[in-house]
């Protein structure tokens, strides 16, 4: 069984620590504390260099510090404290850069409200046990044979036929019923390959209809879309060799990966806000009665300095909207600003979270909506690369990595 | 009398408060309460959503969820303590609720209450816990 070591503060006067251990059994992990005796606190904390003064965070730095050393035997890190304290914040962020400059453990950190469940950290606690016990799957370079990846996503279904390392066929469409989408995008993906079903060697399913589309296909690969995606967009980026970040800014939640060699080895995964995902700037296109693929040429044309939207939430980011036309300014401006809103939320939610590594590449839907990708190259001052198919990702890694089982 | 013990989950000090004749206030009923009557299972703590949502009696929403879980079990306590015995910096084997913030509060809701409070300062060697047993004692006599 996976072991995962957890470090964290207030989980049990929180009421989620039933919740963490029920999301790892799901995935076949099990959680567990690194023992520390009384004597390795302070030490651990005076070699840390970080002296937290809750006791909490003291044991969670000494329990940092048995991993580092090779004391305490576990497959992967899982960070967790407390949303909006801001000691536990800086303790998590700095634990998680102390584990991944002492240990080769992937990990990942999370902050918890009251109201977490079990189903919010299924898609991370997967990710830890896909690395763990997937690398020589994750380790494949070259698709081979006839396989199709399909990606059930939050917005968009797609699905991608690929054949001895080359993409012959590929469709989207918005996300309805998960089987119904996925059969109409996978026929359509066929017919331009001009495959039947019967040849299909192997399938890799990923995103939130994964698990239904995987029994509805038997699917061979079943697999989260962060490790999918990591190899879908270091196959199509052709950066499969090297560092680098991914962000994936999704309709309902963004991803932001840091990949050594085409596997990731620290993730974050938001969802806390609209205003920082794809879905604002569908709310925006719609309010500007533009289709959302125009939005992103609009926003190159405009300035965001002239219409500034500043708020984190995407019902009053709206509002921002409503009043800045209403002042008279232009679309192209309102179009700007509305893509450096979502590309400052992203990179102070989530970037902050991970050492971005470069080069950043982009991906998903939003990728393809350029001036989102001129807001991130602004805020990160660089500009990402877009590979072509970068919507794609999700569905190029499902029939990569399922060539695998052939 | 009741008697709220901070850290609240000190033995010493439940041990304490019950040799000199009053009943201690303090983690252990809190969480105990939760396993035999309730019968919730939430280990380790047995601390719910329900609690934490409690916890806004005595925190804003804005409070960080392990402050408020926190508040829920000692707040009530401190509602309906008759006076208190606080142990100033005490190492975690004394007692500990782990957070700094937490401690801080419970420290300061004792005070606002405006009941009789002793405050002690953990004691380094064995005359000073002399003293400090005897500092104990005399406060927890006087309010017979």
């Amino acid at each position: 069984m996976i072991k995962i070591a957890q470090l964290s503060c207030g989980t049990e006067y929180s009421s989620v620590q039933y919740e963490i251990e029920k999301a790892a059994r799901s995935v076949g992990a099990k959680v567990v504390y690194p023992d520390v005796s009384y004597a390795d606190v302070n030490e651990a904390v005076r070699r840390f260099g970080f002296s937290p003064r809750s006791p909490q965070l003291r044991l969670m730095i000494a329990r940092a510090a048995r991993l580092a050393d090779e004391k305490y035997d576990a497959d992967a890190v899982f960070i967790t404290t407390c949303f909006r304290c801001a000691e536990a914040a800086l303790v998590r962020n700095e634990l998680r850069r102390f584990i991944q400059e002492n240990t080769k453990l992937p990990v990942v950190t999370y902050s918890f409200t009251e109201r977490l469940k079990a189903a919010q950290l299924l898609t991370r606690m997967e990710a830890l046990v896909t690395i763990v016990t997937r690398k020589d799957v994750l380790a494949r370079e070259r698709q081979a044979g006839l396989t199709a990846g399909i990606d059930s996503g939050s917005s968009t279904t797609k699905a991608l036929i690929m054949e001895n390392n080359k993409i012959i066929g590929k469709d989207w469409t918005s996300s309805g019923d998960v089987v119904q989408s996925a059969t109409s995008v996978l026929e359509n993906a066929m017919k331009e390959a001009g495959v039947e079903f019967k040849q299909i060697e192997a399938m890799g399913v990923t995103g939130y209809g994964r698990f239904t589309l995987g029994k509805h296909f038997g699917a061979k690969l079943v697999q989260e879309e962060l490790t999918v995606n990591s190899k879908g967009a270091v196959w199509l980026a052709e950066r499969q060799h090297g560092e680098a970040t991914i962000l994936d800014i999704g309709g309902m939640d963004n991803k932001a990966i840091t990949v050594r060699d085409g596997v990731p080895d620290n993730f974050t995964m938001g969802g806390i806000c609209a205003g920082a995902s794809g879905r604002f700037l569908e709310m925006t296109s719609k309010r500007l009665k533009i289709e959302i693929e125009d939005l992103g040429r609009l926003a190159d044309k405009g300035n965001w300095r002239n219409a500034k939207m500043n708020s984190y939430c995407s019902v009053f980011g709206i509002q921002d909207l409503v009043t800045t036309l209403g002042e008279g300014k232009s679309f192209e401006d309102v179009a700007a600003a509305a893509c450096h809103s979502v590309a400052e939320q992203v990179y102070e939610q989530q970037l902050q979270e991970i050492d971005v590594r470069h080069p950043i590449i982009q991906v998903g839907g939003t990728s393809l909506i350029s001036g989102l990708v001129t807001a991130v190259g602004e805020v990160l001052g660089e500009r990402p690369i877009v590979p072509p198919n970068s919507q794609y990702i999700g569905a190029v890694g499902g029939a990569l990595l399922s060539s695998g089982f052939l | 009398m009741k008697i709220f013990i901070s850290p609240p989950n000190s033995l010493i000090l439940f041990d304490l408060v019950e040799r000199f004749g009053h009943e201690p206030l303090g983690a252990m009923a809190a969480i105990q309460e939760r396993i035999d009557n309730i019968e919730l299972d939430m280990p380790p703590m047995n601390v719910t959503l329900d609690d934490v949502i409690g916890g806004l009696k005595y925190a804003g929403v804005e409070v960080p969820s392990g402050i408020r879980g926190r508040l829920s079990l000692w707040g009530p306590l401190i509602d309906t303590a008759d006076a208190a015995i606080i142990v100033e910096d005490p190492p975690f084997s004394f007692g500990c609720v782990g957070c700094e913030r937490s401690d801080e509060m419970v420290k300061y809701m004792l005070h606002r209450r405006g009941i009789p409070v002793i405050s002690v300062k953990y004691p380094e060697n064995s005359e000073e816990a002399k003293a400090a047993v005897g500092r104990i004692k005399e406060f927890l006599e006087g309010l017979k």
